[in-house]
């Protein structure tokens, strides 16, 4: 009962349609064996416990943020200005400064992420592969306020330095390379992340890898493929999985609070400059919550949490349309 | 079951048992310290990050000498200990800015401010090249924050710093993120001494800064400017002369440039008063007097006039009276300035004043 053996036998079935079409009359049937039974109501509550503790938050933020939401309302989402002193709040600054240094940090860190997971998978030898994917699960626990200080010490004046000056000099035209060069702004607050990112994504990618079936490599080599192109093919095979691992490191980078705050210059502007200061969402509600006072200012900032929820699904759903729409016709030919 | 699956169940399991025999160690470690002893009282306290290394001191000092009285407090904020007092969750909190009106009005009962030390915001810069300490002019300053002086070398910068080599560098001006009481004191005091600065930015704990780039936290702060050429930031005087950064001289209201110590701040108050109101809630920054550091503020502690429990009440107003006399003598050491003599007399009144359904809990 709880592994039904397909009715016809698919060669294509790992989750696929079938776990789409969970029947919860089938599961939840009585099946005579008791111990199946609570075994199968114990998991069900776990699974419910998850979706009760999301619906919870949603209720509870949403009803702080109440004052917030009817003073404002929609504009508050488009709003620039953040003014406690003046009780103005908007919320667009923080979500610039979120999205933009969440992808920042995906642009730079899933290329590194894939090479290193291909490294240790398909060509490092055994105890070099072993001694790395120690370092990075190591990389993967260190808080991130250790991240923040290294940041200020280490990172901020080598970009400062060695970095953004040559940027300016070779594409100063660009918008986004403009302005005053002082190692605190939106590219120190991406390149931190996207060091933070990069343990999480390179460690998921690695087991997705590894996952894959002896079986692909030989027919890619049998076939005469080189390294490269049985790469490609093992890539091909985890594209769903590697997919996950972005949208986990793209979950950290949204979410990330005390690394980004401690480098990223903290403040409500939206300028097209990387070298400029910004500020996201959950740096601001971690700055000001705890000396928040007076109602209005505190149910903003919990505003700026629902927020944060909207723009982590919607970060979320166009990351998986886009992997979704990238490996419709890979992942099929593959599995064939 | 195969091998792998056996041992990853045996580690599983010994990882829950010891998991398990962590937090019960813990939580029978805490049991018997915590446990009630006969007639013992216990208060909680909460609110500002500033004093809180003081009123740790002060815990520990207390209760050696008065083993029946636990007290605790939890540096979550100045805004948090407001909010917790007004909601009635401790004992008594603590803020560095005193309570507005409203938020007066809006709690279920009469709150005194008991000041304890005096805290002072000071500057500090990171320029090459330049020895003597920088002297800085009121204006100057929030026009520096206001972003409208922007080179090192500006005219009204080397009238007030005549022979030091002022670079022609840019200013970058570096400003708390995190809402803090050192932000709210350093605005109020710009508020006072600029016009442009009061219309355009105002008063607050995270005001919006005109130009320049937020750290978090005193120590992100002295990071930012140690790390950044040409940077100018504001810190607490006693996490400044702690980390011995350099400190800029401010010209005060009687004209005079002063140096930030602890002995300027209590002059800062001593000088402020006459106009110091009769509940005590006051500002002192910009304060008169030849010798005041202009940027200076008061901390307190807030609790209920009349309190709910006799007894509590009674051990909260013997350690308040124990703070603002033997706990001031720990106030230098730790690089806060004492409280003037005169202000200490108004303290005493007002604990004096804390009472208990009607009786007064002092002198019993």
């Amino acid at each position: 009962m709880n592994n039904p053996a397909p009715a016809s036998p698919s060669p294509a079935s790992e989750y696929g349609a079938r776990a789409r079409a969970w029947d919860w009359r089938r599961a939840l049937a009585p099946t005579g064996n008791v111990g199946d039974a609570v075994f199968r109501a114990a998991l069900f509550g776990c699974a419910l416990l998850l979706l009760l503790i999301v619906v919870a938050m949603f209720v509870e933020i949403g009803s702080n943020a109440r004052l917030s939401i009817s003073r404002f309302g929609l504009p508050f989402l488009a709003g620039r200005e953040w003014n406690p002193v003046r009780g103005e709040f908007g919320a667009l600054p923080f979500v610039y400064g979120t999205v933009v240094s969440s992808l920042l940090a995906l642009a730079l860190a899933v290329p590194v992420s894939l090479g290193i997971a291909v490294f240790l998978v398909e060509q490092a030898p055994r105890a070099l592969a072993r001694l790395l994917a120690f370092l990075v699960e190591l990389l993967a626990a260190i808080p991130s306020v250790v991240y923040g200080l290294w940041g200020i010490f280490v990172l901020a004046p080598f970009l400062r330095e060695h970095v953004e000056p040559p940027l300016q000099k070779a594409l100063g035209w660009l918008p986004f390379f403009q302005g005053t060069v002082t190692g605190i702004g939106l590219l120190t607050g991406g390149v931190i992340l996207a060091i933070m990112v990069t343990p999480i994504v390179t460690a998921v990618v690695r087991d997705v890898l590894a996952a894959v079936p002896v079986s692909q490599r030989e027919a890619a080599l049998a076939l005469g493929a080189t390294k490269w192109e049985t790469t490609r093919v093992v890539l091909a095979n985890g594209a769903p999985g590697i997919a996950g691992a972005i949208i986990l490191g793209l979950g950290r980078a949204v979410g990330e609070t005390m690394a980004v705050t401690m480098v990223i210059g903290n403040r409500p502007e939206i300028s097209a400059s990387l070298f400029q200061p910004s500020y996201t969402i959950a740096s601001v509600i971690a700055n000001e919550f705890t000396e928040a006072t007076g109602d209005l200012y505190l149910s903003a900032l919990v505003e700026l949490g629902l927020v944060l929820f909207l723009v982590t699904f919607v970060v979320n759903g166009a990351a998986r349309l886009l992997v979704w729409s990238v490996t419709r016709g890979t992942s099929g030919v593959a599995r064939a | 079951m195969n091998h792998t699956a056996r041992a990853l169940r045996t580690s599983v399991t010994l990882f829950i048992i010891s998991g398990l025999a962590f937090a019960l160690a813990c939580s029978g470690a805490g049991g018997t310290g915590t446990g009630p002893a006969g007639g013992a009282v216990s208060l909680r306290g909460a609110g500002a990050s500033f004093p809180n290394p003081l009123y740790q001191k002060w815990l520990s000092e207390y209760s050696k000498a008065h083993p029946d009285t636990r007290i605790d407090y939890q540096s979550i904020g100045s805004g948090g200990g407001i909010k917790q007092i007004k909601e009635q969750t401790i004992d008594f909190g603590a803020s560095d800015a005193p309570m507005k009106d409203e938020d007066l009005k809006g709690a279920p009962a009469e709150i005194l401010h008991i000041p304890t030390v005096l805290g002072a915001v000071v500057l500090t810069y990171n320029l090459e090249g330049v020895a003597q300490p920088l002297r800085f002019s009121p204006d100057v300053v929030a026009d520096i924050f206001l972003g409208k002086v922007k080179t090192w070398d500006d005219p009204r910068l080397k009238a007030d710093n005549p022979g030091a080599r002022l670079p022609s560098a840019p200013i970058t001006p570096v400003y708390r993120s995190d809402g803090s009481g050192t932000s709210a004191v350093f605005t109020d005091y710009l508020s006072k001494v600029s016009p442009e600065w009061k219309q355009q930015v105002g008063a607050g704990t995270s005001p919006k800064w005109p130009a320049g780039v937020g750290a978090k936290g005193n120590e992100g702060v002295t990071g930012q400017v140690k790390q950044t050429p040409n940077t100018l930031g504001y810190v607490e005087l006693a996490y400044a002369v702690q980390n011995r950064l350099p400190v800029a001289l401010i010209k005060n209201a009687s004209g005079n440039f002063v140096e930030p110590s602890l002995d300027a701040v209590t002059a800062a108050a001593a000088e402020s008063l006459p106009t110091t109101p009769d509940d005590l809630r006051v500002s002192i920054t910009n304060a008169g007097g030849a010798a005041a550091y202009p940027i200076s503020s008061y901390t307190y502690v807030l609790a209920y006039k009349d309190q709910k429990d006799a007894a509590k009440g009674k051990a909260l107003v013997d350690f308040l009276w124990w703070g603002i006399h033997d706990g001031e003598g720990f106030a230098k050491d730790m690089q806060y300035a004492p409280l003037p003599a005169d202000i200490v007399k108004r303290a005493e009144a007002k604990i004096n004043s804390i009472t208990s359904g009607g009786k007064p809990l002092r002198g019993q």
